[in-house]
C-alpha cells in the first residue's frame, strides 16, 4: 500500500542553530492511528509543523498522498487538518464564524449542514453563537478540533490533544478518533503519555532529541509487554539445559546460577507448573523464585535512556 | 485560485470592522469633523480663498487623504499582525493558500474599509462646506489606488512588526507629518521657496495635489506627476511584498 505520508531524511535546524529534527524518515499508512511518543522538547511539534507547512524543513523531503509538500502544497494541505498544541483562538469570534472561516480558508465551498454536523458531534451545537472568549479551555479545544475537521480532511494531526483535558472530553475525543479512522481518516497524534498511545494507536513511534528511535506496531509492542519472565535462583550451577526441558523457552544466566523461563501471560497455559515438575524430577533445586515483566513504560524508558 | 479562502479572509476582516465599528468608522469621522470646525469654520473664516476655492472646501481633499492613508495602513497592518500576535497565524500558514490570496484578502478588506470611510467623511464634509466634484471618476480612481497602495504598505508593516509599538510608529511618526506637510491645509505656493522645494520631496504632497485636482480642477503640480508618483509608490510596495513572500521574512521558521 502506498503510504499517505512519506518523510525522507528530514532535518530541521532552527535559526538559533538548534537542531530539532535529525534525519527523520517515516511512512504513515492510510487510515492508521499513529502515535508519536516522546518527552517534552523531543521535536514532536516541529515534525508536525513541518508536515503542515508551518515550519520549513532544512533538508529532506516530505510527500503527502504522493505529492511534495512544497511544490504540491495546494493538494497536500487540503488533505490535512491540524489541531495544534496551543489553544490559539480569536477571542471575539463566534464558534460558528471561526469554524466556517476555517472551511473557507481550506478552499471548501460553504456547507452549513456539514458544519452543523461537526459541531453537534463535538457537543458544541448549543455554543455555536458564543464567542470564543466565553468558552472554557475544554470547549475551546473542541472548537479547535471542529476547525480542523471543517474542511473534511483525510489526515488529522492532533498535537498533544489531551493536555489539560477533562476525562469526558478525552473519552469523546477517542471515540471521535476511532470513528474518523473507521471512515478512512489517517490520524497522527503526539503525546508524552504512554497509556494514551497504548489505548488508541495502531502504531507507535518514539522520538527523542529529534531522532526517531523506534517505530513499531502496537500489537508487537504489546506482545513484548505480554511476555513475562520466571527467574529461578539455583542451588547448584547448571551447565546446560537438560534434554527433557528443551521444549521450554529457557535461558541460563549468571554463570549457571539463574534459570530464566520466558512465557506468555496471554496464553491459556503458561507452562509454569509443567516446568516445575520437570525441575523436581531432574533434581534441580532452587533457593528462590521471582517473576519479572517489562512494560511499555520500561521499553520506553530504556529506549529514551539508551539514546542519550 | 482558492477564492473561498480569499472570501473567508475578506469576510473575517470585514466582520472585525463591524465589531470595532466605533474605532474603525466613528472615531475618524469625529476627528475629521473637529478639523472642519477648527480649521474650516473658525480659522477658515479669516482666510479668503485659495486658488479660487473657499478655505473650508480647500482642506476637504487633504483631510480625506489623511484618513484614507492612516486607516489603510492601520487596518491592513493590524489585520495581519493580530494573527501573528495571538498565534492563529498557524491556520493561515497551514492552509492551501498562496501569498497572493492572503494578500488579496487582507489588502482587499483594508482598502474597502478605508474607501468606505473616505466616502463617509466626504458626506460629513458636505455638512460643513458646499462641495462640488469636478472629476468624480478621477476622484474615485485616486481614492481606490491610494487605498490599495497604503493598505499594501500597512500589510508590509504588519508583517515586519513584532510588537505593538512598531505597528504604530510608522503611521504616527511618518505618515501624519507627511500628510500635514503635504499641503493639506495650504497651497504650496504660499510657502517660501526653500520649503516649496522640501515639500516636493514629500510623496504625499503629490497625492493630495492630484486628489484636490479631481475636486476643484486646480493643482500644485501636474496630474501626470501625481500619477507617476502614485504608480511609483504602488510599484515599490508590490516589490517589497513580493520580496517578503519570497524570503518568508518573519512569518515562517
Ligand atoms: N522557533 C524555535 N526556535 C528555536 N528552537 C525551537 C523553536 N521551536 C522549538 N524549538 C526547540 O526545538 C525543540 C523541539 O521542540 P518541539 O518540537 O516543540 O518539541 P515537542 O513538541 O516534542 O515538545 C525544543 O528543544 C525547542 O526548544
Ligand atoms: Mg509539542
Amino acid at each position: 500500500m502506498q503510504p499517505i505520508i512519506q518523510i525522507t531524511d528530514v532535518n530541521k535546524i532552527y535559526d538559533s542553530g538548534f537542531q530539532a529534527l535529525n534525519d527523520i524518515s517515516l511512512s504513515i499508512k492510510p487510515a492508521e492511528i499513529f502515535a508519536l511518543l516522546g518527552p517534552n522538547g523531543a521535536g514532536k511539534t516541529t515534525l508536525i509543523s513541518t508536515i503542515c507547512g508551518i515550519v520549513n524543513a532544512s533538508s529532506g523531503q516530505i510527500t503527502v498522498d504522493g505529492k511534495d509538500i512544497v511544490s504540491g502544497y495546494r493538494h497536500t494541505r487540503e488533505l490535512i487538518g491540524l489541531v495544534p498544541q496551543e489553544l490559539t483562538t480569536d477571542a471575539f469570534e463566534t464558534v460558528w464564524a471561526t469554524v466556517s472561516f476555517s472551511r473557507g480558508l481550506f478552499g471548501k465551498k460553504p456547507n452549513p449542514t456539514f458544519i452543523e454536523k461537526t459541531l453537534k458531534s463535538l457537543s458544541l451545537w448549543d455554543k455555536k453563537d458564543s464567542r470564543m472568549m466565553e468558552l472554557s479551555g475544554g470547549m475551546k479545544r473542541r472548537v479547535m478540533i471542529a476547525k480542523a475537521l471543517s474542511h473534511e480532511p483525510s489526515i488529522l494531526f492532533l498535537d498533544e490533544p489531551t493536555a489539560g483535558v477533562d476525562v469526558e472530553l478525552r473519552k469523546d475525543m477517542w471515540q471521535l478518533v476511532r470513528q474518523l479512522r473507521n471512515d478512512g481518516v489517517t490520524i497522527i497524534l503526539t503525546t508524552h503519555y504512554i497509556e494514551e498511545a497504548e489505548e488508541i494507536a495502531d502504531r507507535i513511534g518514539v522520538i527523542k532529541n529529534g531522532q526517531l528511535i523506534l517505530v513499531e506496531d502496537k500489537a508487537a509492542l504489546m506482545n513484548q509487554l505480554g511476555k513475562k519472565q520466571l527467574i529461578l535462583d539455583l542451588k547448584e550451577p547448571l551447565v546446560a539445559i537438560p534434554s527433557t526441558m528443551t521444549d521450554f523457552n529457557l535461558q541460563i544466566k549468571n554463570e549457571g546460577l539463574q534459570l530464566i523461563y520466558s512465557y506468555d501471560t496471554t496464553k491459556e497455559h503458561t507452562g509454569i507448573s509443567a516446568l516445575l515438575q520437570q525441575l523436581s524430577s531432574a533434581n534441580i533445586g532452587f533457593k528462590d523464585i521471582k517473576t519479572d515483566q517489562s512494560s511499555l513504560e520500561d521499553i520506553f524508558v530504556s529506549l529514551v535512556k539508551e539514546s542519550t | 485560485m482558492n477564492h473561498y479562502a480569499v472570501a473567508a479572509i475578506y469576510k473575517f476582516e470585514m466582520a472585525r470592522t463591524k465589531r470595532t465599528l466605533f474605532q474603525s468608522i466613528i472615531s475618524p469621522v469625529i476627528s475629521t469633523s473637529l478639523y472642519f470646525i477648527v480649521f474650516g469654520s473658525a480659522i477658515g473664516s479669516r482666510i479668503t480663498e485659495i486658488d479660487g476655492v473657499s478655505y473650508g472646501a480647500f482642506i476637504v481633499p487633504g483631510l480625506i487623504m489623511l484618513s484614507l492613508l492612516t486607516q489603510s495602513i492601520s487596518n491592513a497592518s493590524f489585520g495581519i499582525y493580530f494573527p501573528k500576535f495571538t498565534g492563529t497565524i498557524y491556520e493561515l500558514l497551514s492552509a492551501p493558500v498562496s501569498s497572493i490570496e492572503v494578500l488579496l484578502g487582507y489588502v482587499g478588506a483594508a482598502a474597502t474599509k478605508s474607501i468606505l470611510l473616505a466616502l463617509i467623511i466626504l458626506a460629513t464634509a458636505h455638512f460643513f462646506v458646499p462641495l462640488e466634484i469636478a472629476h468624480p471618476l478621477w476622484m474615485l480612481f485616486f481614492l481606490v489606488v491610494t487605498a490599495i497602495t497604503f493598505s499594501l504598505f500597512g500589510f508590509i508593516i504588519g508583517i515586519w512588526a513584532d510588537n505593538f509599538e512598531k505597528l504604530q510608529v510608522i503611521p504616527l511618526i511618518v505618515i501624519t507629518p507627511l500628510v500635514f506637510l503635504g499641503g493639506t491645509f495650504y497651497s504650496v505656493s504660499m510657502l517660501p521657496p526653500f520649503w516649496q522645494t522640501v515639500t516636493q520631496l514629500n510623496p504625499v504632497f503629490y497625492l493630495i495635489s492630484g486628489f484636490r485636482w479631481s475636486f476643484y480642477g486646480v493643482a500644485d503640480v501636474s496630474l501626470i506627476t501625481s500619477f507617476m508618483v502614485m504608480s511609483g509608490f504602488l510599484a515599490f510596495c508590490l516589490l517589497a511584498v513580493t520580496w517578503i513572500f519570497k524570503s518568508g521574512y518573519q512569518i515562517k521558521q
